[in-house]
């Protein structure tokens, strides 16, 4: 009987931290979508801040926030699908390289992402920038400072794990049997590579690709000092531009705007756009994964 | 047909050709990720490096600045700087106490200001304050949910708690950061009283729950991972599962969970944009848990866009991401190294 209502109570306690957490992650829900939902319409989505950011909507954000994360996965995807083929395919597990490899990938995910930003800032905008400058335009500066092609750059670096995670999970849950029969009619490992392995895994690499994007579009620490701006009259329309970006706007609308409070209703609502990216993202990325699993069992 | 032979074996040798270039290049690439590894200890050290030997060249390479200024404060500071440089001449004394490197030790943050002090120790201190109020939420929930998932939860349950627990992984930590200076900051206040609405408290919270699916699902894999025979074999012999789950199954996850305690804390301690939002942002010596801090990571993030570039303090702000960057290196290391290498050295013959 004691230790019928001993195991009741640690049941009931570790029940409750469950139902803590999950009581949590539903107010953030509840509130922000109660904060944002009034305030969400068409023309906050398709117009430009007015009024000294106090009106008017968010539209420079977003397809700043869209722009970057395109350049980001446009250059962390085939990375991250390679090292991902190299890790399932070729290497040797035992090996000294691929241990390594797979190290600086753990590294890489793990590192704090606003070591990415002084990265960005350090390499990309104070060393290839800065020779870029030098070589090609003189003195003017136009690569040498923070812009949407450094910025995505710094977030590539920072989402590849991502992306080499799960496609290699997807690589690994093709069966042995597809490879044996494409290399027993004479294939090469390579042509069993592109013929049969990646078709396999075309789920996982777009797994990856979502689950990056939407990690991208939220990350706003590496973008700090690489690119994004508080204001910008005009949409990016080159590679040197700075940018607007969604996560950036509601840090700086929340922290140092003229007037918070009477901001409050777009920074609730750009916060609730945010979230519903990300949320629809990941949702899309657990459901792919979901089938992946299952084609193992 | 022997045309046809002859094409095979062409074909065949332009195949291999591109095989063996397929995997230079596919093992090629796989090095990016060491090389950005190395290149980021390389590009932010560097920038870090500088600070261990410019003392006297401070007021010497201020116009030099001039032109390389990133932001608009620059030329302000400058001025700053010049004046500063000029109230050094004329005053012998201060001069020793206005090198920068032997101002890191001091118990003051002060790097904008006509006699700039770098003193770290406000900083350090507020990291930890953070990270242990962060720790101290975050760890046990966790971890007594997961054993709620693992040992507890009827199959169809804990389908539905670990997706809806791993959705907190996918907030964006401006969100969270939102959340807690808007709605929690509040609510906290109300309930403890305390005077700043923005302190180490409620910045804690909001980084224990960016930590929390960390800790939460290394924590369920490692005790799903305990052997089936051991859960059995306890329960077998009479156990209620939670007797199994406290004295059979938590024991042999230990190392398990201690790499997924270190992994959620390295998350804790470089997070920064929560930092940013919810602690206040004010560096000073204080024990009280209720007062604002000023963490490492939100010192780099606040500073950094307004900094000169090359200036003193650009290089005091890397050498703090040199420190986080150490720091999570070091926490990897020993979550991946060391614990996991105790876990499978002490369970992979049995399975």
């Amino acid at each position: 009987m004691n230790r019928n209502i001993k195991d009741k109570i640690v049941e009931g306690i570790t029940g409750i931290s469950v139902l803590v957490i999950i009581f949590i992650i539903v107010s953030i829900l509840a509130i922000t979508i109660i904060g944002g939902w009034p305030n969400l319409n068409w023309a906050f989505l398709s117009e430009f801040p007015k009024d000294g950011m106090t009106k008017g909507g968010i539209f420079p954000a977003i397809v700043g926030t869209a722009v970057m994360t395109i350049i980001m996965a446009v250059a962390a995807v085939p990375f991250g699908v390679i090292t991902a083929i190299y890790l399932a395919e070729y290497a040797n597990e035992k090996s000294v390289v691929a241990k390594t490899i797979r190290f600086a990938v753990k590294t890489l995910a793990v590192v704090p992402s606003i070591i990415f930003g002084l990265f960005g800032l350090g390499f990309f905008i104070g060393f290839v920038g800065k020779n870029l400058d030098s070589l090609f335009n003189g003195s003017e500066l136009r690569w040498a400072q923070p812009n949407i092609l450094w910025a995505s750059l710094t977030m590539a670096l920072l989402t590849l794990p991502v992306v080499i995670v799960s496609v290699e999970e997807a690589i690994r849950t093709i069966p042995r049997d597809m490879r044996e029969a494409s290399l027993a009619l004479g294939a090469t490992k390579w042509q069993t590579i592109r013929k049969v392995v990646l078709p396999g895994s075309i789920s996982g690499i777009l797994t990856g690709t979502i689950l990056a994007v939407s990690r991208g579009a939220g990350e706003v620490a590496p973008i700090l000092f690489t690119g994004a701006v508080y204001f910008s009259s005009h949409l990016p329309h080159s590679l040197s531009d700075q940018f607007m970006s969604l996560g950036y706007h509601i840090y700086i609308m929340s922290t140092q705007s003229s007037n918070v409070d009477a901001t409050q209703p777009i920074q609730f609502a750009t916060t609730l756009i945010l979230l519903l990216l990300t949320f629809s993202l990941n949702a899309v990325a657990v459901v792919l994964r979901y089938r992946i699993r299952k084609r193992v069992k | 047909m022997k045309i046809e032979n002859s094409m095979v074996t062409f074909n065949k040798k332009k195949f291999r050709f591109s095989d063996w270039l397929a995997e230079k290049v596919i093992k090629a690439v796989a090095f990016l990720s060491i090389a950005v590894v190395i290149l980021i200890f390389i590009f932010v050290f560097r920038e870090a490096f500088p600070i261990f030997r410019m003392d006297n060249k401070v007021a010497a390479s201020t116009e030099t600045l001039v032109q390389e200024s990133y932001g608009s404060e620059g030329t302000v500071k400058t001025e700053d700087k010049i004046a500063d440089s000029q109230i050094d001449n004329s005053n012998k004394k201060h001069k020793s106490s206005d090198k920068p490197s032997s101002t890191l030790l001091s118990n003051t943050w002060m790097p904008v200001s006509d006699n700039p002090r770098f003193g770290l120790w406000p900083l350090f201190l507020g990291t930890l304050k953070v990270t242990l109020i962060a720790l101290l939420f975050a760890a046990p929930i966790s971890i007594l949910a997961a054993i709620y998932t693992s040992m507890f939860a009827k199959p169809r349950i804990r389908e539905v708690i670990k997706p809806v627990i791993e959705l907190l992984a996918g907030f964006p930590s401006v969100v969270i950061g939102f959340f807690a200076l808007m709605v929690m900051a509040t609510v906290l206040q109300n309930i403890f009283g305390y005077a700043s609405r923005l302190n180490a408290f409620v910045g804690g919270i909001a980084m224990g729950l960016a930590a929390i699916p960390i800790i939460y699902t290394l924590t369920e894999d490692a005790l799903t991972a305990i052997p089936k025979t051991f859960i059995e074999a306890s329960l077998g012999l009479g156990a209620s599962r939670r007797q199994t789950a406290f004295y059979v199954i938590l024991p042999a996850a230990v190392p398990g969970i201690f790499a997924a305690v270190v992994l959620g804390l390295g998350r804790i301690f470089g997070e920064t944009m929560i930092a940013l939002m919810a602690t206040g942002n004010a560096a000073m010596i204080s024990m009280n848990p209720f007062d604002s801090v000023r963490t490492l990571s939100a010192t780099i993030g606040a500073e950094m866009a307004e900094v000169v570039f090359g200036d003193t303090h650009y290089n005091v702000l890397f050498l703090i991401g040199s420190l986080l960057f150490i720091f999570t290196f070091a926490l990897n290391a020993l979550a991946e190294f060391y614990f996991k290498n105790v876990v499978v050295r002490k369970y992979q013959s049995r399975k």
